[in-house]
């Protein structure tokens, strides 16, 4: 604590009391109200009984990990496989994701960053921007029409002579891997554009002139360069697709569901707060495990992944 | 293995823009050959296209008698060194030191040994493990010299690699260059904007203003003949006075400045001038003495003067407002400056160049 407040002291030697206290106070409602508070009574609703109003505070109202035990054994008689399986795909699916956004955005961010002239890094960034001005949830409507049966892509495939009958795209859930893919380029790409970026081009030349093939210099100057750009994309991608709402439910087939939307059924159909917290802190902690992963994997610190 | 590099009227245009002009050369093998110019002189270009990141738009470039049009920059028998080292961040010395082997297919046992030999080679042992950013500029100044070194090139190719350091550590890498160029005997071409570096380590220098080679020769030809303008004055410190040609006798000419000093001097490599030519006579600070007898003497008004220990700087005016600096070696005598802060000067013909008007560097 001494520590801490010895840290703010520059803060008013350099602006004053009046804007140190407006700084201090900001960067703590931010992280207290903001951040901290829901996320510790989250917590602490996942651990309660589903009472009514009326018996809060009272007698009933003690803590309990019945909420957690429901995920894991459902009703009691074995594992809530069903439960289980769609957290499993989830976490699956989004992966997947995660690494198709890396194959996707790796040469995108590399082409942005040493490829490209620029005048047309400055469109390509247009042109990846652009369409985010639109809503996504408009965004996953659109991959449901490319998709559709009578959509571009069936359209193209026939007429080209792929295949001669409409492929099911959303019940083969293609659409939803497309449009989680899309969903989340800008977070895959911006942060590895940002590592690769201070790249010195004289390192890719001196590499070439050492005799290095393309695959070579990448593997051994450039990925490394960009390895914390993509941990912390993935990092993000990863959360993002698993908490992805929009999308799943309109892309997603009919016999599929997505873990956020069981814990939107939580809260809202089943009016089970409680239960929806606990649901959403097991997705949380899965996050959480990831980024970890993540960091073992790439072998970067947390800082790196921030940045 | 040395080879030799011939520049056979190499032009490289971008654009509109010629980068170089008409440059054409031979490189013996193992020589010590500088390219110096200002920036933006296109001795950059050059070096590039002779590693093969460039291609000539006129003109070929032979390395060992054989054209190197069409082969890249990993087909051909250099290894250059960049300006900023472009060492890899992320490896460590050897690794880097290895890399061009790694590309090869060397084994790792193999690598690693090669490694501490360069590791040897370069006076770095016992840094093999390091990391790159763990070491001073100097040291890895020499991991990039090991790094070219790795795979026995022919030709080194070094682009101003010393301009990053500071004056002290520089002026030793030049000794230090020289030696590991004469220990193993390769070709170097050596870029430089920085006429001390050029002249100390250089068999040759090839002088470049604007895409053109102005002049190539060994460096007391360079500082002590210029053949051009541009040459007197980019390299060494020198005067540079406007005269008239008045009459040419063989090798020397008459010239007058201003304010009807007749002036006598040499005409570069024999040239022929017409009286009435407009020039240029160049005379560098240390050929000024003082003198009261004797061709090329004027009186001068003492304008600065700055003390150097070993040297004195004096500027000076003359009576037809033409400026001069003169350098007095500090040898224990008073300089024989009159009260009135007059200076009877002298330069001797033989030490006095009179070239056609050109451009001359800046600064």
């Amino acid at each position: 604590m001494n520590r801490a407040l010895a840290d703010l002291r520059p803060l008013f030697d350099r602006y004053g009391l009046g804007v140190g206290l407006f700084i201090a106070g900001a960067v703590t409602l931010w992280v207290f109200i903001l951040i901290v508070l829901p996320q510790v009574a989250m917590v602490v609703i996942s651990f309660s009984h589903n009472l009514p109003p009326a018996e809060r505070g009272g007698p009933n109202d003690v803590y309990t990990v019945s909420h957690y035990a429901y995920f894991l054994f459902g009703q009691g008689d074995g594992f809530n496989s069903l439960h289980l399986q769609i957290l499993g795909k989830t976490v699956l699916a989004s992966a997947l994701v995660t690494l198709f956004d890396v194959i996707l955005c790796y040469p995108i961010a590399y082409m942005l960053a040493h490829g490209a002239r620029p005048s047309v890094a400055r469109l390509m960034v247009m042109g990846l921007i652009v369409p985010y001005w639109v809503n996504e949830v408009l965004r996953a409507f659109a991959f449901r029409i490319i998709f559709g049966s009578t959509g571009l892509v069936n359209g193209l495939g026939m007429s080209m002579g792929l295949w001669s009958e409409p492929i099911d795209f959303i019940r083969e859930d293609i659409a939803l891997y497309a449009g989680l893919t899309y969903a989340y380029i800008l977070l895959m790409i911006f942060p590895i554009y940002n590592a690769v970026e201070a790249l010195d081009r004289n390192q890719i030349e001196a590499a070439r002139d050492m005799g290095a093939s393309w695959w070579r210099i990448h593997w051994r100057v450039v990925i490394p360069m960009a390895k914390p750009g993509i941990a912390s994309g993935c990092t993000m991608v990863f959360m993002l697709t698993t908490g992805a709402m929009a999308a799943p439910q309109i892309l997603g087939g009919p016999s599929n569901l997505w873990f956020t939307q069981l814990v939107y059924q939580w809260f809202n159909d089943a009016s089970n707060w409680p239960r929806g917290s606990a649901y959403a802190v097991i997705l949380v902690g899965v996050c959480i495990l990831f980024t970890f992963l993540m960091m073992r994997v790439f072998k970067v610190k947390i800082g790196e992944i921030g940045r | 293995m040395t080879k030799t590099i011939n520049l056979d009227h190499v032009s490289i245009r971008f654009g509109a823009h010629l980068a170089v002009d008409d440059a054409h050369l031979d490189i013996a093998g193992g020589e010590f050959f500088s390219f110096l110019g200002p920036s933006g002189c296109g001795k950059t270009t050059l070096l590039r296209c002779v590693s093969g990141f460039i291609q000539p738009t006129e003109g070929r470039v032979l390395i060992g008698g054989q054209d190197m049009k069409g082969v890249g920059p990993n087909k051909r028998p250099t290894a250059l060194i960049f300006q900023n080292l472009a060492l890899f961040p992320l490896m460590s010395v050897a690794e880097n030191i290895a890399f061009p082997l790694e590309v090869r297919g060397v084994s790792r046992k193999q690598r690693r040994k090669r490694a501490e030999e360069l590791l040897d080679l370069i006076a770095l042992p016992g840094t093999a493990d390091k990391k790159v950013t763990e070491l001073s500029g100097g040291q890895r100044q020499r991991v990039a010299i090991a790094r070219a070194l790795a795979v026995e090139p022919d030709i080194l190719l070094l682009d101003e690699p010393l301009s990053a350091l500071d004056l002290k550590l520089r002026q030793h890498m030049r000794t230090e260059l020289r030696e590991i160029q004469k220990r193993v005997g390769l070709t170097f071409i050596y870029i430089t904007h920085d006429q001390g570096e050029a002249l100390t380590m250089s068999d040759r220098v090839a002088v470049m203003s604007k895409g053109v080679i102005e002049q190539v020769a060994d460096p007391v030809t360079l500082y002590d003949r210029p053949k051009t303008s541009f040459v007197a004055s980019f390299v060494g410190e020198t005067n540079a006075i406007p005269v008239t040609i008045t009459e040419r006798q063989d090798e020397m000419v008459v010239a007058e400045a201003g304010g009807g000093i007749i002036l006598r001097g040499m005409s570069a490599g024999g040239r022929h001038y017409r009286p009435g030519e407009q020039c240029l006579a160049f005379i560098r600070p240390e050929q000024l003495r003082p003198a009261e007898t004797g061709d090329n003497v004027l009186a001068a008004r003492v304008v600065g003067d700055e003390f150097e220990g070993n040297l004195r700087h004096l500027s000076l005016l003359t009576a037809s407002g033409q400026q001069l600096r003169m350098a007095l070696v500090n040898d224990g005598r008073p300089a024989p400056i009159g009260a009135d802060g007059i200076i009877a000067i002298g330069f001797a013909p033989a030490q006095t160049w009179v070239l056609p008007d050109g451009p001359l560097a800046k600064g």
